[in-house]
C-alpha cells in the first residue's frame, strides 16, 4: 500500500546513559499525603485510580502526613531505622569481603532497605515472606543472627545451608523467610499456593510474595497473579521497582506506558503504587493489603517505587549502562536519610545520635564478621562433605549412598 | 477395577484418610477429569478438596509447591504429560531442590499425575513419554504403573511420600491392557488378575520392581504400556525371557535388575520414549557397569524413534511386540 510508512520496531531506551545527566521526569509522583486511603476491602473497580498515583507519607520536610500515615510508636520507628542502617552496614562489609576474596558473590539492597524492613516488622511472625535476593533487611529486622547470614555468605562450616547455596540465597523458616533460589519469579506462585493453603486450613496466616520489576515479565508472574485472583488467595503480591534489572531499565520490562501497579487491574485486584523509600508508606500499604487479605477480601498488588542504588551484584559494573550519579538524583531520596530526618523533626533523634548509632552498628557488624571469619571464609572452611548428599530426598537412595562412598565417605 | 477406577479409588481413599490432601488441575473438579480419574470426588468431598484450575501448568505446580511448603499434600493433575513442560522450571528448579537448598527447612510433598504414552493416535502432543526428563532431575521421583492394582498402590505410596513424585499414567492402559496389537479387539481389564483391586487402603512401595514373568534366557526391562507389549513380544519370540516391570524409575530397584541380568546374561530394554538420551540409556549403562562379566551379548534398546510422535505412522513408531521379539532373537544369536 502506498502512503504508509514502513513499520518500525520500537526498542525502549532509558532517558540517560553514562556521561549524560540523570533524568527521572518520566516518573509520575504524587505529593505526600495526597492519595486517598480507601477501606482495605473496597472492591477493585472502585480503586482503579490508585495504580497511577503514588502513596507517600513522609513529605520533603520529613513530616508524616495524610491518610496513609500509620502513626507508629516511636520505638518501632527506631527499630526500623536501626534495622535499615544495620542492613546497609552489613551489606557494605560483605561487598568488601567479596572484593577481598573472602566469598564468590554478593548482592546489596542499598536504597531499598525500607521495603524488607517495614514488611518484616508490619506482618505477623507466622506470616511467610517469599522474598527475592534483595530483601536482606527482612532477616535483619526480625533478628536473624547476622553471624549466620555471614556464615551463609562464606559457605563455611557453620553455614546454615551446609554450603549448598550461592551467597545471599538464604532460607529461614522460623523467621518467615522462604528459601530463595536463582530462578526468577518461580516463588511468586509459591506465595499464592501457601496463602491458598492457609485459607484451605481456615488459618489466619497470610503470604507476601516479592518480585523485582524485571521479573514481572516472567510467565510465573502472570500465573501467580491469575491464581491469586481466581482463588482470592490471602496474599500480598509486591513488585519492587528499582528501575533496573541488571542493565535493563524498567521500560524493557513494560513500564514505558504504564505502571507495574496497574497490572493489578487486569487481574481484578487492587493495585497500589507506593513510595518504596518511605518506610511509613511501605508500612501502611503493607498493612492495608494484609488487612484486605486477612478479611478474606483477597489479594492485592503493590508496586514499591525505589531505586537500585548499588550495582546489581558483585559481578556488575553499573557505570557501563547508567549515569554514575543517577542514585543521587533519584527523586524519592534515600530511605534511611528520610526516616532520620523525620525522627529529627519529631525531636526523637539528632545528627549526633545518628553518628553514634552508626558507629555502634559498625562495631557490632565488625565483631560479628570476626566471629564468622574465625569459622572461615569461602574455601578456608566448609561444612562436612557428606552434607553434599543429604536432603536431596528425605532419605538418600542407593545412588547417593554409592556416590558418597565413591568420594571415600 | 479398570486403571481409571483404581486411580480414582486411591484418591478417594487418601482424601478420606488425610484432610491435608487436596486435588486440583484442569477440569478435575465438577467434571471429574477428562479421563474420569477424579470423577465424583468434588461431589463427595467438596470443592476445596478437589477443584478446577486455570489452564496454567506452571501455576498449578507453583501453587502446589507453596501448599506443600505450608504442610498440605497436594495431588495435582497435568492433563497430558505432553503439557507438563510449562511447569518444568517449577518441577526441576523448585520442587526438586527445595529440600536440598533449604537444608530441609522446606520441602514439597506433591504428587503430579499426568497421563502419558501413545498407542492412541494422539499425535505429537497427546502421546509423549517424557520420563527421562524427570528421571534426570535430582530430587524428583518418577513412578509409572502398568496395571490397576499397582496404579492404586503406587499412587497411594506417592501421595504419602515426602518427596515430589511425578506419577505418569499410561493412558493406553486406562481401560484395559494393550499388548501392542492394534489389529486385535480392544480388551478390558475384566478378568485380569491385576484388576482385582481392594476397595480400601494398601500401598505398593516406591523403588520395588516386579518380576512379571520369570525366565532364564534374557531379561526384558520395561514399564507402563510396554510391560504388556513385552509379554506379547516374549511369547512371540519363543524365548524364555524374564520380564521386569520397573514400576518406579526413581528410586530404581537396581538389585532386582542386577539379579536378573546376572542370571540370564542378556538384556533388552523396551520403552516407548524416543531412544537417544532416553531412560533406556541409563538402564543400559547401569547394567553394563554392574553385570559386564555376566553379559553374553550387547544390551539392546527397543524404543520409539528419535522423531516427534507422528499421527499417521502410529504403529510404525510404537515399539510393538514384533520389534521386541526380533531384539530377543538377536541377543540370543550372540
Amino acid at each position: 500500500m502506498s502512503g504508509r510508512l514502513p513499520l518500525q520496531l520500537h526498542i525502549p531506551m532509558p532517558l540517560s546513559r553514562p556521561g549524560q545527566s540523570p533524568r527521572f521526569d518520566h516518573i509520575n509522583l504524587s505529593a505526600a499525603g495526597e492519595v486517598r486511603r480507601p477501606d482495605p476491602c473496597t472492591p477493585e473497580r472502585e480503586v482503579r485510580d490508585l495504580p497511577q498515583l503514588l502513596v507517600r507519607v513522609l513529605d520533603d520536610a520529613g513530616r508524616a502526613v495524610g491518610p496513609w500515615n500509620p502513626v507508629l510508636p516511636d520505638g518501632i520507628l527506631m527499630q526500623a531505622l536501626r534495622a535499615m542502617m544495620q542492613t546497609r552496614i552489613f551489606e557494605d562489609r560483605m561487598f568488601r569481603a567479596h572484593r577481598q576474596g573472602k566469598t564468590s558473590f554478593f548482592m546489596k539492597s542499598t536504597g531499598e532497605e525500607a521495603i524488607g524492613v517495614a514488611q518484616a516488622l508490619a506482618l505477623a511472625p507466622d506470616d511467610m515472606c517469599f522474598p527475592t535476593y534483595r530483601v536482606q533487611g527482612w532477616l535483619i529486622a526480625r533478628g536473624y543472627p547476622l553471624v549466620d547470614m555471614m556464615n551463609q555468605v562464606y559457605s563455611n562450616a557453620h553455614d546454615p545451608l551446609k554450603g549448598r547455596q550461592l551467597p545471599v540465597m538464604y532460607s529461614a523458616r522460623d523467621y518467615g523467610f522462604y528459601s530463595l533460589s536463582g530462578n526468577l519469579g518461580n516463588r511468586f506462585g509459591h506465595a499464592v499456593g501457601w496463602a491458598m493453603a492457609s485459607a484451605y486450613k481456615g488459618d489466619h496466616r497470610i503470604a507476601l510474595g516479592i518480585v523485582g520489576e524485571g521479573t514481572t515479565a516472567e510467565g510465573g508472574f502472570h500465573e501467580a497473579m491469575t491464581f491469586a485472583s481466581v482463588y482470592r488467595a490471602p496474599v500480598i503480591l509486591a513488585v519492587t521497582n528499582n528501575q533496573w534489572a541488571i542493565s535493563s531499565y524498567a521500560g524493557i520490562a513494560g513500564a514505558e506506558e504504564t505502571t507495574f501497579a496497574a497490572k493489578a487491574t487486569g487481574y481484578g485486584m487492587p493495585g497500589l503504587r507506593v513510595d518504596g523509600n518511605d518506610v511509613l508508606a511501605v508500612w501502611a500499604a503493607t498493612c492495608w493489603a494484609a488487612e484486605r487479605a486477612r478479611q478474606n477480601c483477597g489479594p492485592s498488588l503493590i508496586e514499591f517505587l525505589t531505586y537500585r542504588a548499588a550495582g546489581h551484584s558483585t559481578s556488575d559494573d553499573p557505570t557501563r549502562y547508567r549515569p554514575a550519579d543517577e542514585a543521587a538524583h533519584w527523586p524519592l531520596g534515600d530511605p534511611i536519610a528520610r526516616l532520620k530526618q523525620h525522627l529529627i523533626i519529631q525531636g526523637l533523634w539528632s545528627e549526633a545520635r545518628h553518628v553514634q548509632l552508626e558507629a555502634e552498628l559498625q562495631d557490632e557488624v565488625r565483631a560479628v564478621q570476626k566471629e564468622a571469619e574465625a569459622i572461615g571464609t569461602l574455601g578456608q572452611s566448609k561444612p562436612p562433605l557428606d552434607e553434599m548428599f543429604e536432603d536431596v530426598f528425605k532419605e538418600a537412595d542407593w545412588r547417593l549412598i554409592e556416590q558418597r562412598r565413591e568420594l571415600g565417605l | 477395577m479398570t486403571m481409571v477406577q483404581a486411580l480414582n479409588s486411591a484418591l478417594d481413599v487418601m482424601l478420606a484418610r488425610d484432610p491435608d490432601i487436596l486435588i486440583f488441575g484442569e477440569d478435575v473438579g465438577y467434571f471429574g477429569g477428562v479421563f474420569r480419574v477424579t470423577d465424583g470426588l468434588q461431589q463427595k468431598y467438596g470443592a476445596p478438596r478437589c477443584f478446577d484450575a486455570p489452564i496454567a501448568e506452571g501455576g498449578i505446580i507453583a501453587t502446589a509447591i507453596g501448599m506443600g511448603a505450608y504442610g498440605l499434600r497436594p495431588v495435582v493433575e497435568i492433563q497430558f504429560a505432553d503439557y507438563i513442560l510449562p511447569a518444568f522450571d517449577q518441577l526441576a528448579s523448585e520442587a526438586a531442590r527445595l529440600r536440598y537448598r533449604s537444608n530441609g527447612e522446606f520441602w514439597a510433598p506433591i504428587t503430579v499425575r499426568a497421563p502419558y504414552g501413545g498407542g492412541i493416535f494422539g499425535g505429537q502432543t497427546h502421546s509423549q513419554s517424557p520420563e527421562a526428563l524427570f528421571a534426570h532431575v535430582c530430587g524428583l521421583k518418577t513412578v509409572i504403573p502398568s496395571n490397576p492394582f499397582d496404579a492404586k498402590g503406587l499412587l497411594i505410596a506417592a501421595i504419602e511420600c515426602d518427596d515430589p513424585v511425578i506419577f505418569l499414567e499410561p493412558k493406553r492402559l486406562y481401560h484395559g491392557p494393550f499388548d501392542g496389537h492394534p489389529e486385535q479387539a480392544t480388551r478390558s481389564w475384566a478378568g485380569h488378575p491385576a484388576a482385582e483391586v481392594p476397595e480400601g487402603y494398601y500401598n505398593v512401595p516406591l523403588g520395588a520392581a516386579a518380576i512379571v514373568r520369570s525366565g532364564h534366557d534374557a531379561t526384558v526391562l520395561a514399564y507402563g504400556t510396554m510391560v504388556h507389549v513385552a509379554l506379547a513380544g516374549i511369547a512371540e519370540s519363543g524365548i524364555d525371557a524374564e520380564l521386569i516391570d520397573l514400576r518406579s524409575l526413581v528410586p530404581l530397584d537396581i538389585d532386582t535388575i542386577m539379579a536378573s541380568v546376572q542370571k540370564t546374561g542378556r538384556c533388552v530394554i523396551l520403552h516407548e520414549a524416543s531412544r537417544f538420551g532416553g531412560f533406556g540409556a541409563e538402564l543400559s549403562a547401569l547394567v553394563q557397569e554392574r553385570c559386564f562379566y555376566h553379559l553374553e551379548s550387547p544390551i539392546l534398546r527397543v524404543t520409539g524413534w528419535d522423531t516427534p510422535y507422528p499421527h499417521a505412522f502410529e504403529w510404525d513408531y510404537f515399539p510393538g511386540p514384533a520389534r521386541l521379539a526380533a531384539a530377543l532373537r538377536r541377543v540370543m544369536e550372540d
